[in-house]
């Protein structure tokens, strides 16, 4: 052993040192337990202790002497100063600082090692004071013990071994443990449960509101018999399977004792390994828990139901009430069953209970169940908080320390956030009470309450044509206006028949000339025959439709759109932009294929037709419907008496709807369809979605447009011969199914007219739900006062 | 907000009580313990139906000059009572409905503790004090 020269500091510290480990007072011998100990509490590992151990000679001696005590302080300062070492280190290393023995926080090493080396007076009151033991509850020193945690760490002057001390269950028991724990080979363990709880003990001294819980929670439990227990426990193994922890009888089951050892033992283990915090559970703990778990379930993903988790935990002989908090604070998802990290959680808890540890008000984050965990229980009745939080952060590492901090935070967050929960569904239902008024306000019907302006055309090809048409047939056609007024669909029926009488006349204008066929149409269809007679005689008139409908100058077709929609006013501007919009040129339809039906007509529709081609080519490619005739038959076969005038596209959207068959209408249809194919393409596919998807609007609005018609008709046909047959036609309204192609353009603009029209309604909707909600409120604040002002009207 | 929360077993005794301390205790116990009469009166009332179609809010129960106490009965015939002063008059239904809801979240979860009997008093959980505190905290 080679000499040590020590400086002052440290010879006093090591005296205290040795004084303290020299419990027998031998002055030269230093217990191996509590040596041990001391260099456990250097946080230095087992193999550096036992090297220490061996570089001084305690090994060889087999004891602690003095010198070789000091040579292992001092090689405990070399290690954790972080020097080789070796003997010769003893005296090389210059300026060492002390060692440092850590058995609590941080803070209370540094703080030993800082003050006792500018503390020296207190040195010497170490030897005599070993501080009272931290108290865990016990009765006695309850509040001593807690005064002493606080003050110790205060007061850490005592001495750096005083952590090591502090942990004490009970003075004159302890030494006694201690030696017996030092026969041990796990005694160097062992007596961790006496240093565990003292860091333990400093947080809950924080933590907790003082030792007034410890104290009456402790009272149940006698100091000595733990001990005694401890000292029990450490004798058993701790691999013995056990079901219960019963520290508090002695002569109980051993079984029950080597439970609680070895969680002691393992709380030692915890306290030297996770020492910042004291609630971690350490892998040696853990993997008990595990197996405890499996004893009662063996799926470590299922749940063990309350009852065994109840019973399992009663034999811990815990109060039904601790036990009962210590459920309510491990029961993570509260479902009434315990997951693995609940059960180890809760295992914990009733570990550190008996050690005498008051539980927490909360969770500790060590001992949150893992939120991947979490997750499996989740869909076992959880608060939606806890869902949430376990569905968030998913990622949550297997390991507690860094995760569960970060948990623990959000947890009281989604505690609240639960609450919140609960209120918002709470309002959101009955804010859906009141909304349940709005929905059901059924919208009215479009065709028959609301009776507001149909969206007018914006397809300039149909318009244009409607406008022609209306423009062409002239005043007097009532056609024009009724499909202009109603549907563009109408307005492509009656193009089509217009276009059909415009086929005669077609040749005149271009860009007239559906007007001209138009306006021939309500002709026509007064008297198919007479009116393409008549259309065909006006046909040569390319210049101005015929002279009796006092329709604009062709060369204004535009214009005279206009002019013609000051006839058709009624029906709202819709028809009249489409009449600006219309292109000039409205291909005559070729009448031949398009109007199968109506023999009268076919003839004059031919020429119509071949009029019309010939007049508006290009509107021909716009329609795809141009060569589909057939619809033309059902379509005249269906309705349109409508608006012979310009709008073949009217008609063929108001007779699809409508279904009204009506030869005179198929007449106006093979017309309008010779006229014009753009207005019967445009017409029809309006027409016809007419037809087809609301079947029972469509009447409605063919009727409307029947009024309408028959409104402007009067007017419109003045000139007109057509009245028997415009009259037939109008009274029928049947909605004329178009040809495919015209189907199209006549879909599309119906459902441009719906959508227009639900858009109006909606708004109209949301506008009187809010007026109902405001009034709901007015009546609810109204009802409250009324409540206030007689609060004995109800007795 | 409220005054005191009571939660009343199957037989009409009481599982807990508590009342904001400033208040003469005793009023509310009585208060509390002549509102099961109207509690009663509002299940017969409505027990006609079937069980499930009656809601468990039971409203108002009665008004007296200076408060007025909610009831709240679930299916297994607990009863939760809520005594409010009446001056506090920002208190809608909704929020008596909700406190209420939290109330026997609470109690839900007390009765899922293994170590909780039903019938006993529930003095062990510490959540469902904090709950209760919290609800009636506002007031003071």
């Amino acid at each position: 052993m080679e000499g040590l020269t020590l400086s002052d500091a440290e010879q006093k510290y090591y005296s205290d040192l040795f004084s303290y480990c020299d419990i027998e007072s031998t002055k030269k011998v230093v217990v191996n337990g509590r040596v041990l100990e001391l260099f456990r509490a250097a946080q230095l590992p087992n193999d550096v202790v036992l090297q220490i151990m061996e570089l001084c000679g305690a090994t060889r001696l087999g004891y602690f002497g003095r010198s070789q005590f000091y040579i292992a302080l001092k090689l405990v300062a070399v290690a954790q100063s972080g020097f080789p070492l070796r003997v010769e280190s003893i005296n090389t290393v210059k300026d060492l600082p002390l060692p440092r023995f850590v058995a609590s926080k941080n803070e209370q090493e540094s703080r030993h090692a800082a003050s006792y080396s500018s503390d020296s007076e207190n040195q010497g009151s170490y030897s005599g004071v070993i501080p009272p033991p931290p108290g865990r509850g016990q009765v006695k020193k309850g509040s001593v013990s807690h005064d002493t945690v606080q003050p110790r760490t205060s007061a850490d002057a005592q001495e750096p071994a005083s952590p090591v001390v502090s942990p004490q269950q009970s003075p004159p028991t302890s030494p006694h443990t201690w030696r017996k724990h030092s026969r041990h080979p796990s005694g160097g363990n062992s007596e961790r449960p006496l240093a565990g709880p003292g860091p333990f003990w400093s947080p809950f001294g924080e933590a907790q509101s003082g030792s007034s819980a410890g104290d009456a929670v402790w009272s149940g439990h006698s100091p000595p018999p733990p001990q005694e227990n401890w000292v029990s426990f450490a004798d058993t193994p701790p691999t013995s399977t056990l079901l219960t922890m019963h520290p508090a009888s002695v002569q109980d089951q051993t079984t029950v004792r080597t439970v609680a050892s070895a969680t002691t033992a393992i709380e030692i283990r915890r306290q030297s390994s996770s020492y910042d915090d004291p609630w971690k559970i350490t892998d040696e703990q853990r993997q008990y828990y595990v197996n405890q778990f499996k004893t009662i379930q063996p799926d470590l993903n299922g749940f063990i139901p309350g009852s065994a988790a109840k019973e399992f935990f009663t034999k811990s002989k815990l109060p039904i009430l601790e036990l009962s908090h210590i459920w309510e604070l491990s029961d993570f998802d509260k479902d009434g069953a315990l997951t693995l990290d609940e059960f180890c959680a809760a295992f914990h808890l009733v570990v550190a209970r008996k050690n005498g540890y008051d539980l927490p008000e909360k969770l500790p984050e060590s001992l949150m169940p893992k939120l991947i965990d979490l997750e499996d229980s989740a869909d076992v009745g959880d608060q939606p908080g806890e869902v949430g939080y376990s569905g968030s952060p998913a990622e949550a590492p297997p390991s507690k320390s860094p995760s569960m901090p970060s948990l623990n935070q959000t947890w009281p967050e989604l505690n609240q956030s639960s609450e919140q929960w609960e209120t918002f569904s709470e309002r959101s239902s009955s804010s859906q009470t009141l909304t349940q008024f709005d929905s059901n306000i059924a919208p009215a019907d479009p065709d028959t309450a609301i009776v507001h302006p149909v969206p007018i055309r914006m397809t300039p090809s149909k318009i244009h044509m409607q406008e022609m048409e209306l423009k062409r047939t002239g005043s007097d056609h009532t056609n024009p206006t009724s499909p202009l007024l109603v549907k563009p669909s109408d307005l492509s029926e009656e193009n089509k028949i217009n276009s059909s009488v415009k086929f005669a006349s077609g040749n005149t204008v271009d860009g007239y000339s559906s007007s001209d066929s138009f306006t021939s149409d309500p002709e026509q269809i007064g008297s198919n025959v007479t009116r393409q007679r008549s259309h065909s005689g006006t046909s040569p008139d390319n210049t101005a439709p015929p002279p009796p409908p006092p329709r604009p100058q062709p060369s204004h077709s535009r214009s005279s759109s206009l002019d013609m929609n000051r006839t058709f006013t009624v029906t709202t501007g819709q028809q009249q932009a489409g009449v600006v919009a219309h292109p000039p040129a409205v291909p005559p339809r070729p009448q031949p294929s398009q109007a199968p039906g109506p023999a009268v007509h076919r003839p004059v529709d031919a020429d119509g037709l071949i009029t019309h081609t010939s007049t508006s080519p290009q509107q021909i490619p716009e329609q795809p419907n141009f060569a589909d005739f057939s619809q033309f038959e059902v379509f005249a076969a269906s309705n349109v008496n409508e608006e012979q005038d310009d709008e073949a596209e009217k008609h063929p959207e108001v007779l699809p709807a409508e279904k009204a068959s009506d030869p005179a209408n198929s007449l106006r249809v093979a017309k309008a369809d010779s006229k014009t194919e753009e207005k019967t393409a445009a017409g029809a596919p309006t027409n016809v979605s007419k037809g087809t998807a609301p079947l029972a609007p469509p009447p409605k609005p063919v009727r409307r447009r029947l009024k309408s018609e028959d409104e402007l008709r009067p007017e419109v046909d003045e000139h007109t011969q057509k009245t028997g047959v415009l009259a037939a036609v109008l009274a029928s309204q049947p909605s004329i199914p178009r040809s495919v192609g015209k189907d199209k353009k006549a879909i599309q603009a119906s459902i441009r007219r719906n959508k227009e029209t639900n858009t109006v309604l909606a708004r109209l909707n949301s506008e009187l739900q809010q007026q109902l909600k405001d009034v709901l409120e007015e009546r609810i604040s109204l009802e409250v006062q009324l409540e206030q002002l007689r609060p004995f009207s109800h007795l | 907000m409220a005054v005191c929360i009571a939660v009343i077993a199957k037989e009409n005794y009481p599982l807990y009580i508590r009342s904001t301390p400033t208040e003469n205790e005793l009023k509310f116990h009585y208060m509390v313990h002549t509102s099961l009469d109207v509690v009663d009166e509002k299940i017969s009332a409505m027990g006609k139906a079937l069980v499930d179609q009656r809601e468990l809010y039971l409203g108002l129960l009665y008004p007296t000059e200076d408060y007025k106490v909610y009831g709240y009965v679930t299916n297994s015939k607990v009863k939760f009572v809520m005594v409010v002063d009446s001056s506090n008059t920002a208190l809608r239904d909704n929020e008596i409905r909700s406190m209420f809801r939290k109330l026997h979240n609470s109690y839900t979860d007390v009765m899922c503790n293994p170590f909780y009997n039903p019938g006993d008093r529930i003095q062990s959980s510490r959540a469902f004090d904090n709950m209760a505190t919290s609800m009636m905290m506002q007031v003071c």
